[in-house]
């Protein structure tokens, strides 16, 4: 089918010019696109705000692009100035490599300004030629506080996520295509060089790296496995222990059961810590009483193992409990009745309703937490420290995680480039299962379907 | 309808629920008794002292190497602050998301998620960096700005506890001339307390025993949290001077537990809600 051709009346051709004049002038001179369209207030505040940006760009914006493209060209090194030797501060390169990237970001945000005064001239004057008239600068205001809400109060913790969280992880992932390492790498004495992707390379290639990589990464599998596996079917079974019929006192037994999850984490690892102590604690000291001998719960590469894994379950089962028993009061009685009729017995109703109904409805929880424990710092940098050590390994120990690992290249070895790169590989796991996990949950999918 | 209760089954049951009991309460007992244990030792005979003593918790206070009352006051002042301001920034934030549809929302929602995934360290040597060029570095408000600026990230629970409160009451507000910030305050607020609760616990509660951000940016002893100043007595002094760790972790854990115990309802509310919407 055809459409019809609507004539429209031709306005003169002076009124029709006014949004490409508005927007050019707005190319030429940010707001000056507002003042032509008689928005006085607007058009002011954006020409002090392109003001801000050329005077704060203008004498840095070139020094960051030079810094972050060589990371510095001289060294600090000592001349002889009047037959004594002086200091000379050289180029300190971690120092131009993170000013280089927040003087970017600055200017990326005063771009983002520039294309939306472009914009919003163009529209003004396409609003003028229709004959209307320009908002002034009250109904903007106005029209800033209803209909540009949402913008106005993201504005703030926008801010804050992009200086503290988006422009350091920016930061620390350009760090894992440099040098930047003890011992010959760390500014101000040397210069930090870009290298491409060797640290990659050398990760996974070379022997010492490689082995160190793939033992603590097969641990942090099987930790996140076990962690997952044992506190969630253990909060399933405490559950379904309160919830059976003729237990009696089951706001009690809950209260009860929620202590471990009330105690501020790091004192409950600190205390399990001296509650496992091999030599003093008390477990090996009633063991002995007991005529066993004690375990090396901390100080054996396998008992340690054991150890944060039951440990974890100590802390991670109350929370289950709760998130179960919710879920156990919104299945349906009349499933359970229905199956009574049928003649099935406690296990048929609990393997064809019960499980069925948990799983769903905790599945999405049950992936979360897993990425959770992958990421678990607390429990194992509190509980054991990483250790024991393990010659073979590159500054980690038995139970470390990658994490634990990161973290200890970092602050106490300054390997800050394989430290990054394996941030990167972390974070690589992480998001791929939980962009899965999140784009199969149905909230995601059917997110307006709720209301 | 006639239900059998296996006898047999019952006492089994109750079996498994006392021995849980004990493991759940056995340590917290444990250490409570041993602050009150007189000597410093962690190795000790039997469970129960032979004799009591509050001397450690004295101790805590008039210790010249151990800053416990200031640590404590120090801790107080950062979590009080982190809580007022991640409260508001995630409600303030999440109630945009949650209520407005706009270009770049989905943009939005989706970066929050990635950028929720990075381990939280890999940005500790840039923070470090930046504080360090900002003059914050071992200042408290240093720490009240970075947790309450990541504060956001986690708002995931706060948005869909949001988007189950029906739209028509605000629409029906709207119409009567209530601004966005009126619907907010006088609608919102108050049908979310639950969860206005768990968030603020959430974040006192996570400022509160944050150790790894306050390691790194705290230099100074006297300006330490209370997480710092445990983990380094325990990993400095292990065994030698456990009843006064003991007491110092009794005196921490009090005023939380306290707090998750009166305020458990809503913490459940607030967990429940969060597995419900994935």
């Amino acid at each position: 089918m055809k459409q019809q051709h609507v004539p429209v009346t031709v306005k003169p051709n002076r009124e029709r010019q006014h949004r490409m004049t508005a927007a050019v002038l707005s190319v030429v001179l940010q707001g000056l696109g507002q003042l032509y369209n008689r928005q006085w207030i607007k058009g002011i505040c954006f020409l002090i705000l392109e003001a801000v940006g050329l005077a704060y760009l203008i004498p840095r914006l070139n020094q960051a692009v030079w810094g972050v493209w060589t990371l510095g060209e001289q060294t600090q090194r000592f001349v002889k100035v009047n037959g004594s030797t002086v200091l000379q501060q050289g180029d300190h390169s971690i120092f131009l490599l993170l000013n280089g990237i927040i003087v970017l970001l600055v200017f990326f945000v005063f771009l983002l300004l520039y294309i939306f005064n472009i914009r919003d001239a163009y529209i003004t004057g396409k609003l003028r030629e229709e004959g209307k008239k320009a908002t002034g600068a009250s109904a903007s205001l106005r029209y800033l506080l209803d209909k540009q809400f949402p913008y106005l109060f993201l504005s703030i913790p926008a801010l804050g996520i992009l200086f503290f969280t988006i422009m350091p992880i920016l930061f620390t992932i350009t760090l894992a295509f440099t040098n930047y390492s003890a011992p010959d790498h760390i500014p101000p004495a040397k210069l930090v060089d870009w290298v491409g992707f060797k640290t990659f390379t050398d990760l996974i290639q070379l022997k010492s790296w490689s082995h160190t990589f793939f033992g603590v990464l097969t641990w942090t599998v099987i930790w996140a496995i076990l962690a997952t596996v044992t506190t969630y079917f253990g909060g399933v079974l405490v559950a379904l222990l309160i919830e059976q019929k003729g237990i009696r006192f089951k706001k009690v037994w809950r209260t009860i059961f929620i202590l471990p999850y009330a105690i501020p984490q790091i004192i409950s690892l600190l205390l399990m810590r001296n509650l496992f102590n091999g030599q003093f604690g008390p477990i090996n000291t009633y063991m002995k009483a007991f005529g066993l001998e004690g375990l090396p719960w901390l100080t054996d590469p396998f008992w340690a193992k054991v150890t944060v894994v039951i440990v974890n379950m100590w802390i991670g089962i109350p929370v289950s409990m709760v998130l179960i028993l919710g879920v156990l009061t919104a299945i349906p009685r009349d499933l359970y009745e229905a199956a009574e009729v049928d003649g099935a017995s406690g296990f048929q109703k609990f393997r064809i309703i019960t499980l069925p109904f948990i799983m769903f409805a905790t599945t999405p929880v049950l992936i979360m937490q897993f990425a959770g424990n992958f990421n678990n710092f607390n429990v194992i940098f509190l509980l054991t420290n990483g250790n024991p050590l393990r010659g073979d390994y590159q500054y980690a120990g038995s139970t470390d995680l990658l994490v634990t690992w990161l973290y200890k290249l970092t602050l106490d070895n300054n390997k800050f480039n394989m430290a990054s790169a394996v941030g990167i590989i972390i974070f690589l796991i992480i998001a791929s299962f939980s962009i899965w996990n999140f784009r199969r949950s149905k909230s995601f999918k059917e997110e307006d379907m709720i209301q | 309808m006639k239900k059998r209760n296996n006898p047999m089954r019952l006492a089994i049951s109750y079996v498994l629920l006392v021995i849980i009991a004990i493991v759940s309460v056995y340590p917290v007992l444990w250490i409570f008794l041993s602050s009150l244990r007189p000597g410093a030792a962690l190795y000790s005979e039997r469970l129960w002292p032979e004799a009591f003593t509050l001397a450690h918790y004295g101790e805590l206070f008039t210790n010249p190497s151990f800053m416990y009352g200031t640590w404590y006051l120090n801790t107080l002042k950062i979590a009080f602050f982190t809580m007022i301001f991640s409260t508001l920034m995630v409600t303030l934030g999440m109630y945009a998301l949650s209520r407005f549809r706009f270009r770049g929302r989905k943009t939005i929602l989706s970066t929050m998620l990635i950028l929720g995934m990075f381990p939280s360290f890999m940005s500790m040597i840039a923070i470090y960096i930046i504080l360090l060029q900002i003059k914050l570095l071992d200042t408290h408000a240093a720490l009240i700005l970075v947790y309450s600026s990541g504060a956001v990230l986690g708002g995931f629970i706060v948005k869909g506890f949001f988007d189950t409160i029906p739209r028509s009451l605000d629409e029906a507000a709207r119409i009567d001339g209530a601004s966005h910030l009126r619907v907010f305050t006088s609608i919102i607020l108050p049908l979310s307390r639950p969860m206005l609760t768990y968030v603020a616990l959430t974040s006192f509660t996570g400022a509160w025993m944050d150790f790894i951000f306050a390691r790194l940016v705290l230099r100074t002893k006297e300006n330490w949290t209370l997480a710092v100043g445990m983990w380094d007595l325990v990993s400095r002094y292990q065994d030698s001077n456990f009843t006064m760790f003991a007491a110092g972790a009794v005196l921490i854990a009090i005023p939380i537990t306290l707090l998750f115990v009166f305020l458990q309802r809503f913490l459940v509310q607030g967990l429940t809600s969060g597995a419900s919407k994935g």
